[in-house]
């Protein structure tokens, strides 16, 4: 039992989610059970207002569950101080950064936040954890330009490599391809599948590229109107669960190429 | 910023030559006038130009990336508000009671009083209510919003009052550095201190705002601590400036946009230094010209930042073509 507790980063029991509107809560899931572990990439998908951000917000603890607890690293998250926490899970959100006028090292470096002094300097471990996640990003020739210059894609770049910088088990990635073209998305989304493999992070992310997300993740969460389901892409596939992720009155699954289809 | 200290020190309105201002500064000089007005009058009035400028300048450079705006100021929460509410209350207000109360409450310290409690009740307020809200932008507009009740409120007063007490207000709403003693410098360089502190301990959390609440949070600011440190700084700095100044106006917004333009970086460890040296110079030079060297006559050193500060930033702002912010 120990020794399995080690490999599981992120944990939740008998979670229910939502909001508390004039002391009425409005539950938009509940019974979430999941297991995260450690060096895998994991999609979450669902559609538009299914709660794929709820939950994601439940997860990093911005918002309260409604009930059961999450478990990072076997401790509820809500037990952390918000410096603990951000050295054991940092965010990529899909909201822009409010100054771009840093320079993209000098943005990588705020990642370190956590672990700087009061006044936030930099050590040489420091220098040299901010360079490797440079370098694992393949943004080298970025490092001196102001975020301003950069475009969509280089800049979600450089978000994960402050994510990276922060070091910490776990990365949680807020719809990282939207904004994004084709190519992109799928550059992203095989850089977060390197990143698991090569710095053994659990990397969680939400987003709406299922059949990219079939290809690469480890594990997919999926989210429906009634249930939250985590299991292999390809098990997720046999078990018929893409087929009720849509009304499907307009676009159908298909199991053998693992994509979407529009009726004709 | 020494260069422009001593330039301010050895201009006014009595000519004193550089060379003997310098000997009266280090030493003594037999002509005792000069003596007597450089100990007590310019020295003062020159340390009150850097605190006054430094720290305008800072709480400017505070309020600007805590609200994310560029467009904010260290009035925006209501400080130089509540204290033009307090100074009319006294003397416009006093008109009312008339007679010998007139007289003794118009003195120089109940309007330092009647400024720092006017600001420090208007801040107290926009805090309580703030503190209900989560949105720091909501901060601000309630801010703005309790600057308009006090205007209006004093707009009400000034339609009643006499022309001799309007003037008077206007005069101090005019902002003026000259007539501090020795020991209100004291005090006024005590509080500053205790703001200037707070400020640099926010360095930190200062650049982690930078990428947004949400991503600060996220890098383990404790966000509700640090947002009220550097809202206490900002009153400490704006509340005693205005309080033994008046309101000052235009360095608070300019001075942080003059430095991010001059200096090329949003780096608080950069510009929260900058910013005072640049608050503290413009200070200086500005209160050098409103004295008109050799003239009886001192401007109002609020037209004179405006005139002096004014064209130097949109002349930065049109050469780089970007607001850097």
């Amino acid at each position: 039992m120990t020794t399995k507790n080690e490999h599981i980063v992120l944990k939740t029991e008998n979670l229910s989610i939502g909001y508390t509107l004039k002391k009425e809560k409005k539950v938009i899931a509940s019974n979430i059970n999941l297991e995260l572990q450690k060096g895998k990439l994991i999609g979450l998908v669902g559609a538009n207002g299914i709660g794929k951000s709820t939950l994601l917000r439940t997860l990093t603890n911005v918002q309260k569950p409604l009930e059961g607890v999450v478990y990072l690293n076997s401790k509820s998250v809500e037990y952390y101080q918000p410096v603990e926490l951000a050295k054991q899970m940092s965010l990529v959100l899909t909201e822009p950064i409010a100054s771009k006028n840093l320079s993209v090292f000098e943005l990588i470096a705020l990642g370190r936040q956590p672990y700087t002094n009061w006044v936030g300097n930099l050590t040489e471990e420091d220098i040299r954890i901010i360079n490797q996640a440079i370098l694992l990003t393949n943004i080298d020739d970025l490092k001196s330009k102001k975020c301003f210059e950069l475009s969509d894609g280089q800049l979600q770049k450089v978000m994960i490599a402050l994510a990276l910088a922060q070091d910490t088990d776990l990365i949680v990635l807020d719809e990282p391809t939207t904004h994004l073209d084709m190519y992109h998305k799928a550059y992203i989304l095989k850089l977060l599948q390197k990143l698991t493999k090569e710095t053994k992070k659990t990397i969680l992310f939400s987003s709406h590229e299922i059949d990219l997300a079939i290809q690469l993740c480890d594990m997919m969460i999926v989210m429906t109107k009634n249930q939250v389901i985590s299991n292999q892409p390809c098990k997720l596939i046999s078990e018929g669960v893409f087929n009720n992720l849509f009304p499907q009155d307009l676009i159908v699954f298909d199991e053998e190429t693992g994509s979407f289809r529009v009726n004709k | 910023m020494v260069l422009f200290f001593f330039l301010n020190i050895s201009l006014g309105s009595v000519s004193i030559p550089i060379s003997e201002t310098f000997k009266s500064l280090f030493g003594s000089i037999e002509n005792e006038s000069w003596q007597y007005i450089i100990q007590n009058y310019r020295l003062p009035k020159a340390f009150t130009a850097i605190l006054v400028g430094s720290g305008l300048g800072i709480s400017g450079l505070l309020m600007q990336t805590l609200f994310r705006n560029p467009l904010a100021g260290p009035f925006v929460l209501g400080i130089s508000s509540g204290a033009s509410l307090g100074v009319a209350l006294i003397i416009l207000g006093s008109g009312f009671l008339g007679g010998i109360f007139t007289t003794i409450l118009v003195s120089k310290w109940s309007v330092v009083i009647a400024a720092s409690l006017g600001s420090f009740l208007v801040l107290l307020a926009v805090l309580a209510v703030s503190s209900k809200v989560r949105d720091t932008m909501a901060i601000l507009i309630i801010g703005l919003m309790f600057g308009s009740i006090t205007a209006a409120i004093i707009s009400v007063l000034s339609y009643f009052s006499s022309a001799e007490k309007l003037q008077q207000y206007i005069f101090w709403g005019f902002g003026s550095l000259g007539n501090l003693s020795w020991t209100e410098l004291f005090i006024f360089f005590l509080v500053y201190s205790i703001g200037l502190v707070l400020s640099i301990l926010s360095i930190k959390g200062l650049n982690t705002l930078l990428l947004g609440e949400n991503y600060a949070k996220s890098l383990g600011l404790n966000l509700k601590q640090s947002r009220f440190i550097i809202i206490i700084a900002t009153s400490l700095l704006a509340g005693t400036v205005t309080a033994f100044a008046g309101p000052i106006a235009f360095i608070g917004l300019a001075i942080p946009h003059l430095t991010r333009q001059l200096f090329h970086t949003s780096n608080h460890k950069i510009l929260l230094p900058a910013v005072f040296l640049f608050g503290a110079i413009l200070m200086l030079i500005c209160d050098s010209i409103a004295q008109l060297p050799n003239s009886d006559y001192t401007l109002p050193i609020n037209a004179i930042n405006s005139l002096v500060g004014a064209p130097v930033v949109v002349w930065l702002l049109v050469r780089k073509r970007r607001m850097i912010f």
